[in-house]
This record gives structure tokens, C-alpha cells and sequence, in this order.
């Protein structure tokens, strides 16, 4: 071998050999655990592991707690992610307007919770959130309304979690699009004003045209990261009420509690096939950009 | 980056315009960042009061964070959380750029294939290898270890996706005069190369850092007594333990996961958040 590709394989070996024990071999694994019966207790003993072909997958269509937990995932993507873009897009938008001075504070203040342990997130929301004594019911009874138990009803703990989803994660696509926006050429803007077009239209016509590439990524990396939740539920409703706000990764990590290995690595496998499915469509949308 | 508006549209129309950018800026940055301005003010009320939905103290006390001295184990836990970060933060600004140096300007056969596999994981969730990651280190014996902790973290796809892109726009030149210096491979990748990327390094090692310090499942199975916790899975046990939850004392615990990261993105906010507009775009 010549002395150059000598080099390039030694600076590139000590990745690749901890990538390939730790994340590609995991990843095959997975697949292989997904087609087998494997549970905790069959570690030690290798042998009594069956080869199950697609049972385990065939087996999650007809459970009733993955069912729900698609559900949930899929209402947290469809409603979490244009609600995240609608602020994010609004705070870029707004910043960027030239009106406005402390950029830089609003900037960081928004950006604030992206960077917040989602543990310490979960203590203070569901202290803000207490039915009786907590801050937003405490506001709600200053008007004479009577709020609800938010994260305690079936009804409104998914809600209160994609809302606060929106909240801790606005401020990273904010910054996302405000790079965006000062790529649009102020000439469009003055030829737009030239023809008569107010704040609105201009918005309409020129930004929003304009920032497609941008919002469209911003989505979907939105919409990849929302497929995955689980963070939220685990530290402020363990899943619940009644599963109200178990998700595809929250039944994968209760299956892995239970040890069943084999069926955990099948429900995991689902959520990567979405996954993929969303990648190809930005990338199908987008063009490839190497 | 001027307040000047280029636009001209009538005066009177932009003054309404900016009384109401304000007031949906203002009423957005109470409600961001006011709850953790609330978790701070309540964090030094007595207990009695944190159920009270009132903002200022009345008394001020620091005896919540005397507790997580006293009463919990918070000093270890603070050094576990330190030493995972700090150790995963250096293990991917070594790697990465090591890799993505040599797929930005090594010729070397299988280079592509190593840029399409390693890309290719950026898809894969966390949940899909959480199972055999966990599986592997249970059977190397390194449960409740730090390099369990650590391990399946120290090379990272994204970071050398990063530090690729960003290799990928500076020339060749100096490198190229370097070698026909005669200067060898290493030297040149640790005295050109690596103060060359010293913007993608620092965007890289704060993410990651950030990112571990957050770190929460992981670590929530992997480290299993106490004298292994990192700050998240010891305020996250304490926050569902069997025993009477102590509002105070989970609020205290609270500012000091959120203090640390705090800091490090204030201080270093500006490079930060332009390098992670540029990631995102590229």
C-alpha cells in the first residue's frame, strides 16, 4: 500500500475503530435482535435464542400500546413541528426587521432553553404547571377561568407537551433562519416597496419565496428530532396518563425495561424507517448538498 | 448588522410597527425565559413558599443549597457530570478532526465509503442502538464505569460531518508548501491544520460539551450507585424518589445543571451561535 494511503488510514483510524464498535456494530446488531426472540435473561445463554423472522414486527401491528404510541408520535410531529417553525419564523423575522434594537439579548434569551438540561426544564414546568399552586393556573385564575391539570388529564398532557417542546426548541431554528434571512438581497426588498407592497406583502412575496430552502430544512430537522421525543414524557408524565403521552421511543424503552431485547430492536427499527423516509424527502426537495 | 432600516415605507407606519414587535418580543422573552427566572428566585425561598405561586421571596434563604451538600451527594456528582463531559468533549475534537481532515485532503482509498457510512449514521436514532450499546457494555464489564459512561459517545458522526465541511473551504496551498518543506503528515495536522480550524473546533467542543452535560438516558442506565451519577440522572431519581419531594431542594439542583451550561453558552454565545447557523445551512 503507497505511503499516502498509509496516512489517510491512521489518521482515520481511531474513529472508525470506536465508530464500529460502538454505533456501526449497534446498528447491525439491532437489526439481527429485531429478527430474534433475544430477551435479558437469554445473555448468559445465547443458544436458547430463536430466529423469528418478521413475528416481532408483525406482532406490533396488533399492539395496542405501540399503536398508541404512533399516534402520539405522529400528533407531536404534525401539530410540534410548524408550531416550533411558526415562532421560530416569527422571532427570526422580527429581529431582522431592522426596527429593533437588543437584538443580541432577545437572540440569547430565546436561545436559552435549547441549551437547558431537559431534567431541570421538567422540575420547573411541572412546578409552573401545578394545578393549584402553579404560576399559568394561578394567571388563568386572575381572569376567572379555572385551569386544568395539565400534565394529570389525558386531554391536555400532550398538548402542554408539544407546546413546550415549541417553547425549548423555537430558539435553535430561530437562528437558523435568521442566517437565512440576511442572505436575501435588500434589492428585493426596495423593488418590492417600489411597487406599492406593505410589510405583509412583502413578507408574503419576497421573504417567505426566498427562505424555502431554509424553512424547509429547519423542518425537517425539527420534524427528525420530534419523531424521536421521549426526553419530555420520561421526566414529566412517565408516559402518561392512561399512555396519553407514551411515544414510539417511550415503548421501545419500557420493552427494553421488560427485556424484551429482540421486540424493543423491531419497534426502534420502525421509527428509523420513518426516520430515512423524512432524510430522502428533504433531500429529494432540497437537491443533494455535498 | 445595521438598525437602519433600508426599506422606506411612511415613518408613522413604522413607528406602529415597532411598538408591536416589541410588545410580541417582550411578551415572548417573559415567557422563555421567565420560568427559569422563577426556578432561580424560587430556588432561595424556604419551602413553605415555593407552593405559592408568588415571584420575590419573602425570606431569603440558602438552606436549599446547603441541602444538596448535606443532604445529597451534589460536589460528586458535579465532578461525575465534568469529567463525562470533559472527556467526551476532547475524545470528539480529537477524532473528528483527525477523520475529517483525512476526508477533506488525504487521497486514500475507501475514503468515500467511510464519508457515506459515517453520514449515513446521522439518521440512525438513539433508540436503535440504545439496546445493543447497552448490551455491549454490560458484556465488556463496564456498567457503572466511567468508561462506560464515556465510551459510546467519543466519536461522533456529526463532528466529523463538521469539521469535514469546514476543511473542505480552506486551500490547499499551505499544506501542500508545508509538505514540500518536507514537513511530515503529523506535524502538519498539528501545526496547520488544527489552529486552521480553530472556528469548527470551538463549535464542535461546545455542542458536544453541552450535549453531554445534558445527557440524561444514558447515563441513566449505565451508572447504577450513587458515586457514579452525573447531575441530570441524580436530580431526575430525586425528582421521582419514594421519599416526600423537597421543592427547594429539587429547584437548587436544578440551577446548578443549568448554571454550567448557562455560562459556557453566554461566554462563548457569539462564535457559537454563528457556527451553528453555518452548520445548519451547509
Amino acid at each position: 500500500m503507497s505511503r499516502r494511503a498509509l496516512t489517510g488510514w491512521a489518521f482515520a483510524a481511531p474513529f472508525m475503530t470506536l465508530f464500529a464498535v460502538f454505533l456501526a456494530l449497534p446498528v447491525l446488531a439491532s437489526l439481527v435482535m429485531s429478527l430474534t426472540d433475544l430477551r435479558s435473561t437469554d445473555l448468559r445463554n445465547p443458544l436458547a435464542v430463536n430466529f423469528v423472522g418478521v413475528d416481532n414486527f408483525v406482532r406490533l401491528l396488533s399492539d395496542e400500546l405501540f399503536l398508541r404510541s404512533m399516534v402520539n408520535t405522529l400528533v407531536f410531529v404534525v401539530v410540534g413541528v410548524p408550531l416550533t417553525t411558526v415562532f421560530g419564523l416569527a422571532a427570526a423575522n422580527a429581529l431582522n426587521s431592522g426596527l429593533i434594537r437588543l437584538r443580541g439579548l432577545f437572540r440569547v434569551g430565546f436561545y436559552l432553553p435549547v441549551v437547558t438540561s431537559i431534567v431541570a426544564i421538567a422540575v420547573v414546568w411541572r412546578l409552573v404547571l401545578d394545578p393549584q399552586s402553579g404560576l399559568v393556573n394561578s394567571l388563568l385564575g386572575v381572569v376567572g377561568v379555572t385551569g386544568p391539570d395539565w400534565l394529570g388529564s389525558t386531554s391536555t398532557a400532550l398538548p402542554a407537551l408539544v407546546v413546550i417542546a415549541a417553547w425549548r426548541n423555537f430558539g435553535f431554528l430561530m437562528v437558523i433562519f435568521l442566517a437565512g434571512l440576511q442572505t436575501i438581497p435588500a434589492e428585493l426588498y426596495e423593488a418590492a416597496t417600489i411597487d406599492g407592497a406593505g410589510r405583509w406583502a412583502q413578507f408574503r412575496h419576497v421573504t417567505l419565496p426566498a427562505l424555502r430552502p431554509t424553512l424547509l430544512f429547519g423542518a425537517v430537522v425539527t420534524g427528525i428530532g420530534y419523531l424521536q421525543f421521549f426526553e419530555e414524557p420520561l421526566v414529566m408524565t412517565r408516559g402518561g396518563p392512561l399512555s396519553s403521552t407514551l411515544s414510539v421511543s417511550y415503548h421501545v424503552y419500557n420493552q427494553f425495561g421488560f427485556g424484551n431485547y429482540g421486540y424493543a430492536a423491531a419497534a426502534s427499527y420502525v421509527l428509523f424507517v420513518a426516520v430515512v423516509a423524512l432524510s430522502v424527502l428533504q433531500f429529494r426537495l432540497l437537491g443533494e448538498r455535498d | 448588522m445595521s438598525t437602519v432600516d433600508t426599506r422606506t415605507a411612511p415613518r408613522g407606519r413604522d413607528r406602529v410597527a415597532r411598538v408591536v414587535l416589541y410588545a410580541i418580543l417582550l411578551t415572548g422573552l417573559l415567557v422563555v425565559v421567565g420560568p427559569f427566572l422563577w426556578m432561580l428566585l424560587s430556588s432561595v425561598k424556604p419551602e413553605a413558599e415555593i407552593r405559592q405561586a408568588t415571584w420575590l421571596p419573602r425570606t431569603w434563604t440558602l438552606e436549599n443549597y446547603r441541602d444538596l451538600f448535606d443532604r445529597l451527594d451534589f460536589p460528586t456528582f458535579f465532578v461525575n457530570s465534568a469529567i463525562v463531559a470533559l472527556l467526551v468533549t476532547a475524545g470528539n475534537l480529537a477524532f473528528c478532526s483527525l477523520l475529517g481532515y483525512a476526508l477533506a485532503k488525504l487521497a486514500f482509498p475507501g475514503r468515500r465509503a467511510i464519508f457515506l457510512l459515517v453520514l449515513g449514521t446521522l439518521m440512525v436514532p438513539g433508540m436503535v442502538t440504545f439496546v445493543p450499546q447497552f448490551v455491549l457494555v454490560s458484556n465488556l464489564g463496564l456498567t457503572n464505569t466511567y468508561a462506560g459512561l464515556v465510551l459510546p459517545f467519543l466519536a461522533g458522526p456529526f463532528g466529523v460531518f463538521l469539521m469535514r465541511q469546514y476543511l473542505m473551504s480552506i486551500p490547499d496551498d499551505l499544506i501542500e508548501a508545508a509538505r514540500v518543506d518536507g514537513a511530515g503528515e503529523w506535524r502538519i495536522f498539528l501545526r496547520i491544520v488544527l489552529p486552521l480550524c480553530r472556528p469548527a473546533l470551538a463549535t464542535l467542543g461546545i455542542l458536544t460539551f453541552l450535549a453531554s452535560w445534558n445527557n440524561f438516558l444514558w447515563p441513566l442506565v449505565v451508572a447504577t450507585t450513587e458515586d457514579k451519577y452525573t447531575l441530570p440522572v441524580a436530580l431526575a431519581l430525586y425528582s421521582v424518589g419514594q421519599n416526600r419531594i423537597d421543592f427547594g431542594l429539587l429547584l437548587a439542583g436544578a440551577v446548578v445543571v443549568v448554571v454550567p451550561a448557562l455560562v459556557v453558552f453566554l461566554v462563548l454565545q457569539r462564535s457559537f451561535l454563528r457556527g451553528i447557523a453555518t452548520t445548519g445551512l451547509k
